[in-house]
């Protein structure tokens, strides 16, 4: 205690002391690992060994490049559809939940309960040619007779949007609820009608609830295999399944590495592009004055 | 604040149609308004008119239904029954963007993501504006509550007190026929408070636009306002002129909420004269007595009542208490008719005699009595 009393300045550094060991631990000495892997070459038999293979690289170019950009689509798609559903959603209970908001939230966070893999795989049963949607929608011919629902790009995006959901409601719900409802009467004093207030107060207010929300969908979704796996083919293959193929099935160790660190690189590069384009400040302030 | 001749646009009196009413129309006029809130009545069958051009306060206590009656006056509650209107126009039913009102919120709601100018700029944006004219008015907006040169900060970059004077700026550069501020200085600290309570009735004699002012503070309401309307459960108690309103106030409530009062049961005794439950007879004016009959209270300030004097009023007690309070000196005497408070000037050399537990003489004129119903404040 004495030590402490004399050496104040270093009471912030022990108290991130821990977190810090965290990260180093399990984020960067994987990556170094990581960085290292993908610069080797070999297979299970012979082994593998550090060479400065940069041919790992430029194959996850030449050769991935439609999984990569498929990726990028598909996590975008999804993105984009989680926030057209889940801003009314949030909106809603959020202006008009009254005493039901809890369990209305509860009601979004519910899918969490089943794990990732039973949730997709229901979505296979929901989706399959003998499923009552399509029966559904055969029906109403909005679907021909021999259309399919499963094994398209449609189930693959419909899949990575419902399972991301929860993380765009949440935080749109957050910043929402935080928007002051006097400053929206104060809007319609000042001659907005009700969708002018919305547009100029409301929408401004919850953008940092978009841009968490966004960030928060968009990169799971942009590594997401299971979902491909699960509910499209071979053609709607993304960057996760290769990686994961190249892992576990091929044991291309090094191909795998170079693949997920120029995901990872890919998608800090995209985040950074991001914050710069919405701003900083109003990407993490608060919205109260 | 600058009250320099740097604003001619907000100054100027006419509207841009020209369409302004005959001073004598009246700007709003609520017609036998009801507001329940489930089984509260916030606002009870209340009527009023409010005159152009004037500094209109509503004045009680919390809780009597002040901002409700503003939020209706604004289109933010619709009334559960009556009618409002705004000069000619009946507005009962449009919502507050169809409204030629502006409201000085209580907590100023300046809109935290944009400008000073922006948030100014934000009912001539709305309204479609040119620009030029925008850039214009902001300015002399800002000019008339001394803010000129902040256009570029963001609200929290600002002192509570320049907050409320944005908060003023950007509803009044639209000009509108009423300008609504709910207890617009409550947040303030007290000498703040009072400068700018001078401020706002500058400004409001700059732009001569109508000011409806609610406020539970009387002081504050009778420095600013031409006209009060005294409320109190909803229902307006007595409406009228400050003066009016201290001098001759018709309920024990009124007079009882602005400033203090002596009320002394009584009996009607004549067309001008209440006999005293303690015995002695009381002159009064007819018009104060305006009619009553049977058991009446009889209201004198402390201030009217002279110590000695050959006034027509007259009542003898021995002083209880005594306590210097600066200006004046304030007894309380026990008279027959009951406990009398009584200030006494302390420019008269006569006041320091009186000891406690010495006789005292209290006199004052008719004219400075005044008659209520009751001596209790709220009627049952
Ligand atoms: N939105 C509301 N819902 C329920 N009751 C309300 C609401 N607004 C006001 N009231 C009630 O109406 C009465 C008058 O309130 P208000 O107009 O705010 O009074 P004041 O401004 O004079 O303090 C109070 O009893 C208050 O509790
Ligand atoms: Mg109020």
């Amino acid at each position: 205690m004495h030590f402490l009393h004399r050496h104040r300045g270093l009471v912030p550094y022990l108290l991130l002391a821990p977190g810090l060991a965290w990260l180093a631990l399990f984020f960067l000495v994987p990556m170094y690992y990581l960085g290292y892997t993908s610069l080797q070459t070999g297979d299970l038999f012979s082994g593998y060994a550090f060479s400065w293979a940069w041919e790992n690289y430029s194959d996850a170019f030449s050769l991935y490049r439609g999984h990569f950009a498929r990726s990028l689509q598909y996590a975008g798609l999804a993105t984009l559809f989680a926030l057209l559903i889940s801003y009314p959603l949030a909106y809603w209970i959020a202006f008009r939940g009254g005493r039901w908001k809890n369990l209305l939230l509860l009601l979004v966070i519910a899918p969490f309960f089943v794990t990732y893999l039973i949730r997709t795989l229901a979505w296979k049963t929901i989706l399959a040619d003998q499923g009552f949607v399509l029966d559904v929608l055969r029906t109403l011919h909005l679907v021909g007779e021999d259309g399919r629902l499963l094994a398209t790009t449609t189930a693959v995006v419909a899949g990575i949007t419902y399972n991301y959901l929860p993380f765009m409601a949440l935080p749109l719900y957050v910043s929402l609820e935080q928007v002051d409802r006097r400053l929206v009467e104060a809007a319609e004093d000042l001659y907005a009608s009700g969708t002018k207030a919305f547009l100029r107060v409301t929408l401004p207010l919850s953008v940092p609830g978009i841009f968490a929300g966004t960030l928060l969908t968009f990169i799971p979704a942009a590594g997401d295999f299971i979902n491909a796996e699960l509910l499209g083919t071979p053609r709607q293959q993304m960057i996760g399944n290769v990686i994961q193929s190249r892992f576990k099935e091929v044991a291309d160790y090094p191909q795998a590495a170079a693949l997920s660190f120029v995901l990872i690189a890919g998608l800090l590069v995209a985040v950074l592009a991001y914050t710069r384009a919405v701003g900083s400040e109003r990407a993490t302030q608060g919205t109260v004055a | 604040m600058s009250t320099s001749a740097a604003n001619p646009g907000l100054r100027a009196q006419p509207r841009d149609d020209g369409s302004r009413p005959a001073p004598a129309v009246s700007d709003v006029r609520l017609e036998r308004v009801t507001k329940r809130f489930d089984d509260v009545v916030a606002v009870d069958d209340l009527s009023l008119e409010i005159e152009h051009g004037s500094f209109f306060a509503l004045l009680g206590p919390s809780g009597c239904g002040k901002t409700t009656t503003l939020r209706m006056i604004g289109g933010f509650e619709e009334p559960t029954a009556g009618t409002i209107f705004l000069g000619e126009q009946d507005v009962t039913g449009l919502p507050p963007y169809k409204r030629d009102v502006n409201t000085v919120f209580q907590s100023y709601a300046l809109f935290p993501h944009l400008s000073i100018f922006e948030n100014v700029a934000f009912g001539l944006r709305r309204r479609g504006a040119p620009r030029g004219e925008i850039g214009r008015r902001v300015g002399e907006a800002l000019e008339l509550v001394a803010l000129g040169g902040l256009e570029k900060r963001k609200p929290r970059q600002l002192s509570g007190g320049q907050q409320q004077r944005v908060a003023l700026a950007r509803a009044l550069v639209n000009r509108p026929r009423v300008l609504l501020l709910d207890e617009p200085l409550g947040a303030l600290d007290l000498k703040l408070r009072k400068q700018m309570q001078l401020e706002l009735k500058g400004i409001q004699n700059e732009v001569a636009v109508t000011f409806v002012h609610v406020t539970h503070d009387q002081e504050e309401a009778m420095t600013m306002a031409d006209r009060i309307a005294v409320m109190n459960e909803g229902r307006v108690e007595q409406l009228g002129s400050p003066s009016e309103l201290y001098e001759r106030p018709r309920t024990a409530f009124v007079a009882g909420f602005l400033g203090v009062s002596n009320l002394l049961p009584g009996t009607v005794s004549g067309d001008a004269a209440v006999r005293l439950d303690g015995g002695g007879e009381v002159r009064v004016t007819p018009d104060a007595l305006a009619g009553r009959t049977g058991r009446v209270a009889l209201g004198i300030r402390p201030e009217k009542i002279r110590l000695g004097g050959d006034e027509a009023n007259v009542l003898e007690g021995v002083v209880e208490e005594r306590s210097y309070i600066g200006v004046a000196t304030q007894y309380i005497v026990a008279t027959p008719a009951g406990l009398v408070t009584v200030y006494s000037q302390n420019s008269e050399p006569s006041a320091a005699a009186a000891a406690v537990g010495s006789r005292m003489s209290l006199n004052w004129p008719p004219e400075a009595t005044f008659v209520v119903d009751t001596t209790q404040e709220v009627p049952k």
